[in-house]
Formats: C-alpha cells, sequence, structure tokens
C-alpha cells in the first residue's frame, strides 16, 4: 500500500494562490452587498419616520383592536353585507368575462404566428403593457369618474386591467400552438378565418379557459379591494366599518372575504382539473 | 394516375356513423349545458353588479374624452407642447416616488427576513412538528389572502397617517407571500445533505444551516427580486387610503379634477415600474443565470 504524500498546505497556497484565494473582487462583493442592502434598509427606516416609541405604541394599538376584534359579529348588517359579497363576485365575474371577449380577438393580432408582421405587433403590444402597468385601484377611479359610483365602475376597472393581461397570455398561448394543424387547414384551401377556427383554436381553448379561471379565482381578492375606493362590493362596507372603528363587523368582513376566496379556489381549480386535466395545470 | 380511397361497407359504415354521432352529441350536450349555466351566471351576476348599459353608452364618450381631459394643459393645449407645465411638480413628485420606492423595498425586507424565518417550519420535509407547521401555513396563508391595501387601511389607525403603516402592510402581505414561495423551495430541496449532516450529530438548526441553506438562497433571492417588483406597484397605490407614496398625490388630483396632473403622475409611476421592472429582470438574469428568470 502506497503512502500518501504528506501535503504542505502552506507552501501549496503559497504555489498555487489562485486556487485557494478567490480575487478580492469576487470575496468582497457579497459583503460589500449587504452592507449596502442594510444601509439603504436603515435610511429607509429613518426617511419613513420609524421609530421604536411610534411602533411600539402602534402595536398596543393593534393589540387593542384585536381585542376589540373578537367575537366577530355582523349585527344586524348580515343581509347587506351578503348583497355585497354576491356584488363583489358579480363583478370578479364579469369583468373577467368581458376582458377574455375582448381580449380574444385582440390576442390573435399580437401573436407572431398569426400576424406575422412586426410593425403591427409593435404598437399593439405596448399598448397591452401599458394597459397591465396601471393599477387595478386606478382604473377603477377612472371609471368612476366616467360611470358614477357603484360596482359596474368595478366590473369595467377589472374588466380593462385584464384586458392587458389576458391579451399578453393569450397571445403566448397562441405562440405556443403547434403549426403543423393550420399548415394542414391551408392545405386543404382554408381560408385564413378557417385557420384560426378549426387549426388554432382548439389548441389554445382549454389553455385560455384554465387562464380565465385563475384570473376569476384572483380577482375575487382585486374586487374585495376596489370597493375601497367606491367601486361597489364588499371593499365598500370594509372601508366604512374599518373608518367608523366598528371593529367587530371588520373582523366580520375580512373572515367572510376568507371564507369566499377559499370557496372560490375551491370550485374553481376543480374546474380547471376538469377541463384541462392535471399535468397542465402545474 | 388514379386513387382508390377504399369505404368501408354500407352497414359497417352505418353502425360507425351512429356511435360517432353518438359521442359527438353526448360532448355536445355536456358544452351546451356548461355554456347555459355559465351565461345564467353571468346575467345573474350582471344583476348584482347593477350592470347598466344605458349609462355605459350614455357616458361611454366620457372615458375617451377623459383621456383627452388628462392630456390638455389648463390653456387648452396638448401636454407634451409644454413639458415644464405638464411637469410642474416634478420635484415634490420624484420625492414622492423615492418613498414609494423606499417603501416597497423595506416592506420587501423586512417581509423576507419574517418569511425565510418561518418558511423552514412551514415546509413538509424540514418542519419539526406537523402542528407547528399547520399553525405556520395558516399563518402564512391569512397574511397573503387579506389585500395588503385592508392591512393598510388598519394600520393607519393603529400606527397614524403616514409611509409607516404602508411598509407594515406590504410587509406582511409579503411575508405571507414569500413564505409560500420559500417553503415551496425547500420542499423541493434535496434531503442528502440533511441526513450528513445530521448523521454527524447535528441539531435542527446546523441541519438548516449547512444542508437547505446551500440550496436554496439565490432561489429565495430571486423570489424576493420579484417580489420588490410587485411591492412597486403595490406601493404606488398605499397612498389612497393614506399610507404614504406617491398614491396620496394621485388620488387628490384625481378627486379634486386636476386634469394635467393626473397624467404626469401616471406617465411617472408608469416609467417607474417599468424601469424596476427591467432592472430587477436584468439583475436576477446576471446574479442567477436564464432559468431563474421565469
Amino acid at each position: 500500500m502506497s503512502k500518501r504524500p504528506e501535503v504542505d498546505a502552506a507552501q501549496m497556497r503559497a504555489r498555487y494562490p489562485d486556487v485557494f484565494g478567490r480575487p478580492a473582487a469576487a470575496r468582497l462583493a457579497t459583503p460589500t452587498m449587504i452592507v449596502a442592502a442594510f444601509a439603504i434598509f436603515i435610511y429607509g427606516l429613518v426617511d419613513l419616520d420609524f421609530s421604536p416609541s411610534r411602533l411600539f405604541n402602534g402595536l398596543s394599538q393593534l393589540g387593542w383592536i384585536s381585542m376589540m376584534m373578537i367575537p366577530p359579529d355582523p349585527g344586524s348588517s348580515l343581509p347587506l353585507y351578503l348583497k355585497a359579497m354576491g356584488e363583489t363576485l358579480s363583478i370578479a365575474l364579469l369583468g373577467t368575462t368581458l376582458a377574455a371577449l375582448f381580449a380574444l380577438p385582440v390576442s390573435l393580432f399580437a401573436a407572431r404566428n398569426v400576424v406575422p408582421s412586426k410593425i403591427l405587433r409593435f404598437p399593439i403590444r405596448r399598448f397591452l403593457d401599458s394597459i397591465r402597468g396601471v393599477d387595478t385601484l386606478i382604473w377603477a377611479l377612472v371609471w368612476i369618474n366616467v360611470v358614477g359610483l357603484g360596482p359596474f365602475a368595478g366590473v369595467l376597472a377589472i374588466a380593462v386591467s385584464d384586458f392587458g393581461a389576458f391579451g399578453k397570455l393569450f397571445s403566448e398561448a397562441i405562440e405556443g400552438a403547434d403549426q403543423k394543424q393550420v399548415e394542414g387547414i391551408r392545405a386543404s384551401g382554408g381560408s385564413a378565418l378557417h385557420e384560426i377556427r378549426f387549426g388554432l383554436l382548439p389548441q389554445v381553448l382549454p389553455v385560455i379557459a384554465g387562464q380565465v379561471l385563475y384570473f376569476i379565482e384572483s380577482n375575487t381578492r382585486s374586487a374585495t379591494i376596489i370597493g375601497i375606493v367606491g367601486a361597489g362590493g364588499i371593499g365598500l362596507q370594509l372601508a366604512e366599518q374599518i373608518r367608523v372603528l366598528e371593529w367587530q363587523k371588520v373582523s366580520f368582513l375580512i373572515l367572510m372575504i376568507l371564507v369566499a376566496v377559499a370557496a372560490i379556489d375551491f370550485i374553481s381549480s376543480k374546474l380547471r382539473f376538469a377541463i384541462i386535466g392535471r399535468r397542465a395545470v402545474v | 394516375m388514379t386513387l382508390a380511397v377504399s369505404i368501408l361497407p354500407e352497414q359497417q359504415l352505418a353502425v360507425l356513423n351512429v356511435a360517432y354521432r353518438k359521442a359527438v352529441a353526448r360532448k355536445r350536450l355536456r358544452l351546451m349545458a356548461g355554456a347555459g349555466l355559465f351565461v345564467a351566471a353571468l346575467i345573474v351576476a350582471s344583476i348584482g353588479a347593477e350592470v347598466n348599459l344605458r349609462t355605459f353608452f350614455t357616458y361611454f364618450g366620457n372615458f375617451i374624452s377623459y383621456f383627452d381631459r388628462i392630456l390638455t394643459l389648463d390653456n387648452g393645449q396638448r401636454v407634451w407642447t409644454n413639458f415644464g407645465e405638464w411637469f410642474w411638480g416634478w420635484r415634490n413628485w420624484l420625492k414622492l416616488l423615492a418613498e414609494t420606492l423606499l417603501i416597497s423595498y423595506v416592506g420587501t425586507l423586512i417581509g423576507a427576513v419574517f418569511a425565510f424565518a418561518l418558511n423552514f417550519f412551514a415546509a413538509e420535509n424540514t418542519s419539526p412538528g406537523p402542528w407547528l407547521r399547520f399553525v405556520v401555513r395558516r399563518l402564512l396563508e391569512f397574511a397573503r389572502t387579506v389585500p395588503g391595501i385592508v392591512f393598510a387601511l388598519i394600520f393607519v389607525i393603529a400606527f397614524g397617517l403616514g409611509p409607516m403603516a404602508g411598509v407594515l402592510a406590504i410587509a406582511i402581505h409579503s411575508t405571507g407571500a414569500l413564505g409560500k414561495l420559500f417553503s415551496e423551495i425547500v420542499e423541493n430541496a434535496d434531503m442528502k445533505p440533511v441526513e450528513g449532516i445530521r448523521s454527524t450529530g447535528a441539531s435542527w438548526l446546523s441541519c438548516m444551516r449547512f444542508a437547505i441553506l446551500p440550496q436554496v438562497s439565490a432561489g429565495y433571492a430571486s423570489y424576493a427580486l420579484l417580489r420588490f417588483e410587485i411591492n412597486v406597484r403595490e406601493a404606488s397605490v398605499m397612498g389612497f387610503v393614506g399610507a404614504g407614496g406617491i398614491g396620496q398625490e394621485f388620488i387628490v388630483a384625481i378627486r379634486k379634477f386636476y386634469y394635467s396632473d393626473v397624467s404626469a403622475i401616471l406617465v411617472t409611476i408608469i416609467v417607474t415600474v417599468f424601469l424596476i421592472d427591467i432592472t430587477t429582470g436584468w439583475v436576477r438574469g446576471r446574479l442567477f443565470g436564464k432559468e431563474a428568470r421565469t
């Protein structure tokens, strides 16, 4: 059995400095980044008026508020809240459907395999991007200026902001579709519309249906908050009760939202599995 | 050259045709039933949401002209003819924008730290006990499901008006969202290093530190950056409820019909969000390679 040669670590280190020591820049990069991140954090705390006394006072206030929230109690306005919840669900459903209906034709024009011309696609893409860049709450404020306070403004706000998101997602789904079936239709003498109807749509519709369902789910959440700026639904009630410090009602409303979101999650994931099968979801 | 297409005998074909039609009819019936149900739900929903097409068509002109109005200066000219006049308040707006970015930065960092502390308890493979996992998971779920702006509304009352409420609201929401994502990364981590370290008699804490953390830290950083991106959007509307940032100025401009200010602030927000998206996308690409970007 051969004996392993003794290796002097110090000697090796001296002979191959490159192997043992990383360059200074690489060694210093992580600590520098951490220090910089921490410095900005501290600056932020100071700049944003954080102080231990404020934090402590606020926390004790918060503890007191949480005590006031128990037990959740709707008082006498349970029917009103149920109606508001129904309004919220309606806003989510209608807004998403409207958005999907309008986004489908537009997304065709934004897809590379339908419209090869980049000059035509580019403005449509940027248009969709800028719609997406504006928050739903802002769209709600704009629509309130147009159709007045109420849930209808909420429907339109969700429809517009989802229109941007759907336009992008749908066009990506269309671009991912298999081109062979379209070519088959073209070879048998189909027109451009036939190609879309029989070549593309059967492939992308299940994907699109899954996305629409997923958005109905996430819009239930968005629809709860657009009420805060006056666009109807349960958010309106919630914001009002918070302003008048009716904490028992507030906690009841929050519980209602949690239950409704969980229920919609459950239903729509069941439907999604039914439509596109388990594998396509993840 | 003539081609011959072989056709099955008549009666065999008839049986097949009937079977085909039956299968298609069943599928069609199911589709029609689903569509009918959906349309019924839509009708119920449109009654619930007080959809009024008359108002819509009467006022739709308002929607178009709203954009016309916000793109017009007080003196009747288009906004882009006079940038100095359009962005007259840019000093103040930039300051508020910086505050918005700080709110989202501090909020994301606090949220990431809490999510980091909690996620090992929420992950299936590393949690010390099932009851602890259950509690932590429900806690994260709660923080995630209640919208950030609702937390902001409550915190404004507890902590007073100002950016502090916004930071805490964003921090709580980020804790919930990141905690779930982080724990999913941990669940996908390789457990062999953990076994190796445990076999040397190490504690649970050392197992997490030396076996799990080196595998997951890149994923953590990537998700935290993504969250920062989302939080910038969120922080820009926190001001609507008095929780600091540019939202406050924006809602005042909308409510008081300062039309050209609305478009100016909107443009500033969109450009900032766009720049942040590009920057974090670039940083994530640099740090973690292409595959971490999706």
